[in-house]
C-alpha cells in the first residue's frame, strides 16, 4: 500500500467484489450456503447460512482474491417479536485489497429465554470475534456455538434479560435496589 | 434467585479462579487504579513478579448507548456519541453524521466550508485526544512533566473548541447536514497563533520524553505486537499502524474533504527496539500530531482564503427538518484518534427513529488483544502496556 492509495466508499464496497464472493462460495461450497442477497440498499449484503459459517469466514480469510483479514464488526439484530427472527451481521474488511463485505446470518427463533438462538462462533477465524460474540450474547442473547469463553461482558455476570431484544422488560429491582 | 441457564462458561471462569493454587496470585488491578485510566478492572493471575494471566472485566461505564439510540431520532443521538469516547467527541460525531447524510444521499451536496471546517475541528480534537494519551502514558511510566505540558497545551485546545461550540467537551457542534454555528469571528486567527505556539512545543516534548533514556528503556521492546495478530484480534488506528501496517481510513476511504490535505501516514519503524513495542506506539501518536497540525494549517488557509465566511453563509441550510430514510442498512467506518469507529445502521421506513444503532468502538477491540499481549511479563510491564493502548472507558463500554 501507498502513501496516495485511493479508493471511495463506492469502490470498497462494490459490486464486483461482492459477485466475485458470491460465485466463489458457490464453486467452492455448492450454491446452498448462500441462501439469499440484498441488494437494493447502498451496501450489498449476502445472506449465508448458519452452518456454514466458520468454514464460509476461513474460505474469505485465506483465498487470495478475497483475503478479509479484518473483522470490523459483528451487530445482532432483532427483527422485533413479529417476525421471530434474529440476524447476526459480519462486517468484513480486506487491508491488501480495501474492499469490504458484509455477510449475514437470519435464524428463527422463538424467543423464550431459555432457547437462546444459536449460531456458530467465528472466534477461530478472528479472535477479535471472541468480545465481538460475548456483547452480541450478552445484550441481545445469541448463542454462539464452540466460542471459548461466552460470559456476559458489559453487563453484570447476574443479570437477567437481553436489554437489546425489543421485547425486553426492565426488571424492577437489582439486588434489592429499585432501578426503574 | 433462579438459576439462569447459558451460565456455563461463567461457571468454568468462577471454578478456574476458585481451583488457583498456592504458586499463583490472583491481583485485582482496578477498577479505581489510577494507571487503568478509568473503570475498568484487571484480574491478573500471577506468578511472583510475573503475569501469567490477565483477564479484563469491562462494563463498569456502561451506559446503554445503544438501546437509547433506538429510542430517539438521528440527531438527538449526536450528542450520545459524544459521550462515547469523550477525548474526541468531534471525531465521534463526524463519523455518526457521515453515516446519515449517506444514507439521505446528501453528502456531496455539503459545502466545502463545512466540510473544511469540520476537518479542522475534528483533528484540533485528535491533538487533544493525543495529547492526553502522551501525557497520561508519562505520568504511568513515572514522568510527571510531560503530563503538565500536555495538560496545559490541551487547555488551549479546549478553549477554542468551547469558543466554537459552548461547551469544553461534549459538543454537539457538527450536525446532520452541516455545522451548529459557523466558526466565531477570529477563529481561523486565534487557531493560527496556537498552531504557532504549539510547534516548538512539540519539539520540547520529544526532548523531554520520547527520547528520554528512561521512558525508553520502560517501553522500547515491551510489549512487542506483530502485524498478524493486531489485525487478527481488530486492532485499528495507532495500535496497528505502531506494528508496521499503513492503514488509515482517512486515505482508505478517502472521506471528506481528506483527499485534498497533503498528510502523511506515520508507521511504527522500531527505532528503538522491536516494530510494534510500546514505544513505537507512543512515537506514532507523537508524529500523528505533527500530521494534524500540518492538516489545520492547510485548513486554515483554505479557510481564510477560497473558503472565506461570507455574510450570507449559513451553515445549517441543509439540515433535514426531519431524517427521512427509506427501509436500509448501512455501516460507516472514520478514523477515530483511536482507531476505526464504526456505526451500523438499520432505519425503518415512515419513522426517524432507527431500528438498530451499533457501535464498534476501536478501544474495546485495541483492549481485547491484551491478554495476548500480557503474557508472561512483568506487572510493571503490564501498566505500560495498558497506558501503550491508549483506552477511553466511555467507549469500550458504551
Amino acid at each position: 500500500m501507498d502513501d496516495q492509495a485511493v479508493g471511495t466508499l463506492s469502490r470498497a464496497f462494490n459490486m464486483d467484489v461482492f459477485l466475485r464472493v458470491k460465485s466463489l462460495l458457490a464453486a467452492q461450497f455448492g450454491e446452498a450456503v448462500v441462501v439469499g442477497e440484498e441488494v437494493a440498499g447502498l451496501q450489498p449484503a449476502l445472506i449465508i447460512s448458519g452452518e456454514w459459517l466458520p468454514q464460509v469466514c476461513l474460505f474469505l480469510r485465506d483465498h487470495e482474491a478475497t483475503y478479509f483479514d479484518f473483522l470490523s464488526c459483528i451487530s445482532a439484530v432483532d427483527n422485533g417479536p413479529a417476525a421471530e427472527t434474529f440476524t447476526v451481521v459480519y462486517h468484513l474488511a480486506s487491508i491488501p485489497h480495501q474492499h469490504q463485505l458484509t455477510l449475514k446470518v437470519m435464524i428463527q427463533n422463538d424467543r423464550r429465554l431459555d432457547n437462546l438462538p444459536v449460531v456458530p462462533s467465528v472466534s477461530s477465524v478472528w479472535r477479535t470475534a471472541d468480545w465481538h460474540e460475548r456483547e452480541a450474547f450478552d445484550l441481545m442473547g445469541i448463542y454462539f456455538e464452540g466460542h471459548p469463553d461466552l460470559r456476559r461482558i458489559l453487563l453484570p455476570d447476574d443479570w437477567h434479560g437481553y436489554p437489546l431484544r425489543k421485547d425486553y422488560e426492565e426488571a424492577e429491582t437489582y439486588h434489592g435496589i429499585p432501578i426503574k | 434467585m433462579s438459576e439462569t441457564p447459558y451460565q456455563e462458561a461463567q461457571r468454568a471462569y468462577e471454578a478456574r479462579i476458585a481451583a488457583i493454587g498456592a504458586e499463583e496470585m490472583v491481583i485485582n488491578m482496578g477498577p479505581q487504579h489510577p494507571s487503568t485510566h478509568g473503570v475498568l478492572r484487571l484480574q491478573l493471575i500471577t506468578d511472583g513478579e510475573l503475569v501469567k494471566e490477565v483477564i479484563p472485566h469491562v462494563g463498569y461505564l456502561h451506559r446503554c448507548f445503544e438501546k437509547h439510540a433506538e429510542s430517539m431520532n438521528y440527531g438527538k443521538t449526536i450528542p450520545f456519541t459524544d459521550r462515547m469516547d469523550y477525548l474526541a467527541s468531534m471525531n465521534n460525531s463526524h463519523a455518526f453524521v457521515m453515516g446519515v447524510e449517506r444514507m439521505l444521499g446528501i453528502e456531496k451536496q455539503l459545502p466545502k466550508r463545512v466540510e473544511y471546517i469540520r476537518v479542522l475541528v475534528c483533528e484540533l480534537n485528535r491533538i487533544a485526544s493525543h495529547l492526553i494519551a502522551i501525557g497520561t502514558y508519562g505520568i504511568d511510566i513515572g514522568a510527571f512533566t510531560p503530563f503538565m505540558w500536555c495538560f496545559r497545551d490541551r487547555e488551549h485546545i479546549m478553549n477554542m473548541l468551547e469558543w466554537a461550540s459552548g461547551s469544553r467537551m461534549l459538543y454537539n457542534y457538527i450536525w446532520v447536514g452541516g455545522l451548529f454555528y459557523d466558526l466565531p469571528v477570529g477563529f481561523e486567527a486565534r487557531c493560527a497563533e496556537f498552531v504557532q505556539y504549539f510547534k516548538p512545543k512539540l519539539a520540547e516534548l520529544d526532548e523531554l520524553l520520547t527520547n528520554n533514556r528512561i521512558f525508553v528503556s520502560r517501553t522500547a521492546n515491551i510489549g512487542v505486537l506483530p502485524a498478524d495478530v493486531a489485525i487478527n484480534y481488530g486492532c485499528s488506528g495507532p495500535m496497528l499502524r505502531a506494528s508496521g501496517v499503513k492503514w488509515d481510513l482517512r486515505r482508505v476511504d478517502d472521506y471528506s474533504v481528506y483527499p485534498e490535505l497533503e498528510f502523511d501516514i506515520p508507521i511504527g519503524e522500531g527505532e528503538m527496539g522491536h516494530v510494534g513495542d510500546c514505544w513505537d506506539r507512543f512515537k506514532v501518536r507523537v508524529e500523528e500530531i505533527k500530521e494534524s497540525v500540518r492538516i489545520i494549517e492547510q485548513c486554515l488557509d483554505r479557510l481564510t482564503k477560497a473558503l472565506k465566511r461570507t455574510a450570507d453563509f449559513d451553515p445549517r441550510a441543509l439540515v433535514p427538518k426531519k431524517v427521512n430514510l427509506k427501509a436500509q442498512d448501512y455501516y460507516v467506518r472514520a478514523e477515530n484518534p483511536k482507531g476505526e469507529l464504526g456505526f451500523y445502521f438499520v432505519t425503518q421506513e415512515k419513522t426517524d427513529i432507527p431500528k438498530r444503532v451499533k457501535a464498534r468502538g476501536p478501544s474495546f477491540h485495541n483492549l481485547s488483544v491484551l491478554p495476548e499481549l500480557a503474557k508472561g511479563v512483568l506487572i510493571a510491564d503490564l501498566i505500560a502496556i495498558l497506558g501503550s493502548i491508549d483506552i477511553v472507558l466511555g467507549e469500550v463500554d458504551r
